[in-house]
């Protein structure tokens, strides 16, 4: 069979850190390649070039014979790439022959006027290709989000699609609507559809793909087709032995009082039934994939969000009206994954950000008067302390420094309050390596002070490196707990994967 | 590197300074002291003092509800309905008693309509335009019903003294900014404000007692706008149900121009001051030209137009530095 799609010696890198290395493959006209790797290996990047929304630094793709010049999402759609994204593209307003039919509707003549007769009749007319029993003119926030993947792949059809890409698309269906998915790609592979298949779900990717491609570190280290592998080499495969970061010494574990419980904790559907608890000094890792309820779990905690029933206790005592600013007073803090939307003011300077959450200590009597003093000198420590830029003026704008720079000054924010418990949310995302290093010091520093620490991370060698004890989330819910003795990639993997 | 070489030039350092707006009004009082005849004379000045201060004072409770994000679009109407209650309240008498009973109805009902602003917004996280808006229609409506569209005259000698003598409404606007200024440089208070508006998400996540901190600056706004009414109210000897309903533009206008953004996080006092003087000198110098009123609002909104072109241009220079 002759390939439909070549990608030569691809290179990508993002603020010089290489993020794909020269990645060379080949997928046969009509086959389906599944493609699996970590968070972070590289495969959204490399489907983003395709789908151009990216440019590569270097190499060149094919497509049947000619190359594709893009960096343009309509040019790749043209060519006949439809990517279908883990968020789907639609317009929940509109309707579905619209969302169908957006850029091209059928018009009378050269005039802005829809046809709307012959626009529902060709909608029906795909609805019906993929299955999806619906009126055109329903509008799409009606839909499930199965009838929604359904309805992308009709619009990669619309086009005429020659590949189609799906990322994750099994998330957020059920799984009667996982069967009908499957059913459709069956057809259109019958049809001589070539796709592209990305997910964590391994037993899907076994039962779908023709071949398989490993990705790790933005390097291709196998592809083969998908009788050669087996569960536990594609794992092994994905995790490899490379990374070597450099973490420091945690001290022995001496496990304190107990300071957070948290005890069968369920919001809604997100949460289920989660209860751990942390100790003074102990450094409690939570693994998973993205959308396994990390996060939620965390906001939940802090007061962020509501929760439906479960219990949170600190020191002891269950905590009834959750507020962040009721959880900062116990002591709480928490270090969200969105720096820029969550944890700074942008626009404010380094020192209104440090202040920000520890204001009220310094301020010595109940009219909120501030000793610029005391602020200053605060300031000048905690610079010191998260081993600031020293460069960077205390009244410069947050925005001017680089990203590890800011997420050292929401994590001294936090520090300034001396909270007991932190909650840290993917601390080192889009942080330089110095960074990194920087803040894995100060996590064993403070751990070792005797601070609780909460480290949600989706990188396993970082849980590893830092952790007393790593709980491994999936589906909102707990589904395995390893203590330091036991720490072992695979098996974490393996149990945020389901693929015991 | 463009902003640090502007810097250092003197003419540029003024163009990217704070103070910028204050050097238009300078810019503003040569240019058209020829033209407007009597500009450059203490009766002038004292007329723009007069009517400034009003405007600063309404402006300043508008300029913290901005820097929040936020707006209030009720200020005339606070104006109205407590000029018409206060004179209502002290119409024939003469004690201290009832004056004093008078101003404190007028300021708790401006608190009162600010407090009713701002539970819509908190509690019902209802959009402070719409919010303010509708009560703005309301209340004027309100007043204009409460006097059957009529002015009430007749007021203590000692509460015309508020409006009529200058030191103590000087007194009244001086003291207002000054504690106003150090309540957003100096205290927790303003900290929180200016964090509200710059990010609201992050101001939660931090402790910022958010909704409680909205609620108390449209509280303020009212209160500000009610004090604005005393002073007018006894300057013109009456309460009036249409009172204040020409100023929401200029409140708005100056604060605007003086720096403050409608988009939240930043605004100063002063600012506000250098706006509202801006507004006042244009205002009386246009009147002074003995222009048509056509030509008079015309030129007023060709020279706000003006400013406010130059004074994004500086901001995208300050925005290099």
């Amino acid at each position: 069979m002759k390939p439909i799609l070549e990608f030569r010696k691809i290179e990508k890198a993002f603020f010089g850190v290489r993020v794909l290395k020269g990645i060379s493959f080949s997928v046969p006209e009509g086959s389906i390649l599944g493609i699996v790797g970590e968070n972070g290996a590289g495969k959204s990047t490399m489907m983003n070039i395709l789908g151009g929304n990216l440019r590569a630094d270097g190499g060149e793709i094919l497509i049947g014979d000619e190359r594709l010049v893009a960096a343009d999402p309509r040019e790749s759609e043209r060519r006949g790439i439809a990517f279908i994204h883990q968020e789907l593209n639609l317009f929940p307003n509109l309707s579905i022959a619209e969302n169908l039919f957006l850029t091209r509707f059928p018009r009378a003549g050269g005039l802005p006027w829809i046809k709307r007769g012959e626009l529902n009749r060709r909608a029906a007319e795909l609805l019906k290709e993929v299955g999806l029993d619906v009126s055109p003119d329903r509008s799409v926030e009606t839909l499930s989000a199965g009838e929604r993947q359904l309805l992308e792949v009709a619009k990669a059809l619309s086009f005429n699609a020659r590949i189609i890409i799906f990322d994750e698309p099994t998330t957020s269906l059920t799984s009667r609507e996982i069967e009908v998915l499957f059913a459709l790609i069956a057809k259109l592979r019958a049809r001589g559809m070539t796709m592209i298949y990305i997910s964590h779900a391994l037993q899907d990717v076994f039962r779908l793909c023709d071949d398989i491609l490993v990705l790790r570190d933005g390097e291709v280290v196998a592809h083969d087709a998908t009788e050669t592998f087996s569960t536990d080499k594609l794992i092994s495969l994905m995790v490899g032995r490379s990374l070597e970061q450099v973490f420091p010494g945690r001290a022995k574990t001496r496990s304190g009082e107990v300071l957070l419980e948290v005890r069968r904790l369920v919001r809604g559907e997100v949460i289920r039934d989660v209860s751990f608890s942390l100790r003074a000094g102990e450094v409690l890792g939570i693994s998973g994939l993205m959308g396994a309820g990390r996060s939620e779990l965390a906001r939940a905690i802090f007061g962020l969000d509501r929760r439906s029933s479960g219990e949170v206790r600190i020191h002891g005592e269950t905590v009834r009206k959750s507020s962040p600013r009721a959880m900062i007073r116990r002591g709480l803090a928490f270090l969200t994954e969105n720096r820029r939307s969550e944890g700074l003011c942008m626009d404010g300077s380094i020192a209104e950000n440090l202040t920000l959450a520890a204001l009220p200590i310094y301020s010595k009597h109940a009219s909120g008067w501030l000793s610029r003093e005391n602020i200053r000198t605060a300031v000048q420590k905690m610079r010191g302390e998260v081993h600031l830029d020293a460069k960077a003026r205390s009244e410069q704008p947050i925005r001017t420094l680089s990203g590890g720079n800011q997420q050292k000054v929401v994590l001294g924010k936090w520090l300034l309050r001396n909270p007991k418990i932190l909650i840290l949310d993917e601390p080192t995302r889009g942080v330089d390596v110095g960074a990194k290093a920087e803040i894995y010091r100060l996590i064993s520093e403070l751990a070792g002070q005797g601070m609780g620490i909460l480290l949600i991370s989706s990188e396993i060698e970082e849980l590893i490196g830092l952790s007393d004890c790593i709980v491994v989330m999936r589906g909102g819910t707990i589904v395995d707990e390893l203590a330091r003795a036991e720490f072992d990639r695979e098996r974490i993997l393996r149990a945020a994967l389901k693929a015991a | 590197m463009r902003a640090n070489v502007l810097a250092r030039n003197p003419l540029a350092g003024a163009f990217l300074s704070e103070y910028f707006v204050l050097l238009l009004t300078v810019i503003l009082f040569v240019a058209l002291a020829p033209f407007a005849v009597g500009l450059a004379s203490s009766e002038s000045a004292l007329n723009i003092v007069a009517y400034l201060i009003p405007l600063f004072i309404a402006g300043t409770g508008l300029t913290i509800v901005l820097i929040t994000g936020g707006i209030d679009l009720s200020i005339p109407a606070v104006i109205a309905l407590t000029s018409v209650v206060g004179a209502r309240l002290m119409t024939g008498e003469s004690s201290v008693i009832s004056v004093a009973v008078g101003v404190g109805a007028m300021l708790g009902v401006g608190a009162a309509i600010g407090a009713f602003n701002g539970v819509l917004i908190t509690a019902l996280r209802l959009p402070a335009f719409m919010v303010t808006l509708a009560s703005m229609l309301f209340f004027n409506g309100f007043a204009v019903w409460f006097t059957q569209s009529s002015n009430i005259g007749d007021l203590p000698a000692n509460y015309l003294a508020l409006g009529k003598q200058l030191p103590i409404a000087l007194t009244a606007a001086v003291v207002i900014g000054v504690v106003f200024h150090l309540l957003l440089s100096r205290t927790i208070f303003g900290r929180w404000i200016y964090a509200l508006g710059q990010n609201a998400v992050a101001a939660h996540i931090s402790g910022v007692p958010v909704q409680r901190l909205t609620f108390a600056t449209y509280v303020l706004s009212g209160f500000c706008a009610a004090i604005a009414s005393v002073i007018l109210t006894g300057r013109l000897e009456t309460g009036s149900p249409v009172l204040g309903r020409e100023m929401l533009l200029d409140v708005v206008g100056a604060t605007v121009l003086g720096g403050t953004s409608l988009f939240g996080g930043r605004g100063r006092i002063y600012w506000t001051f250098f706006g509202v003087l801006f507004l006042t000198v244009l205002d009386t110098a246009l009147n002074l030209m003995n222009l048509s009123q056509f030509a008079v609002t015309m030129s007023k909104g060709a020279v706000i137009l003006f400013a406010a072109v130059i004074d994004a241009t500086r901001r995208r220079f300050v925005a290099f530095a």
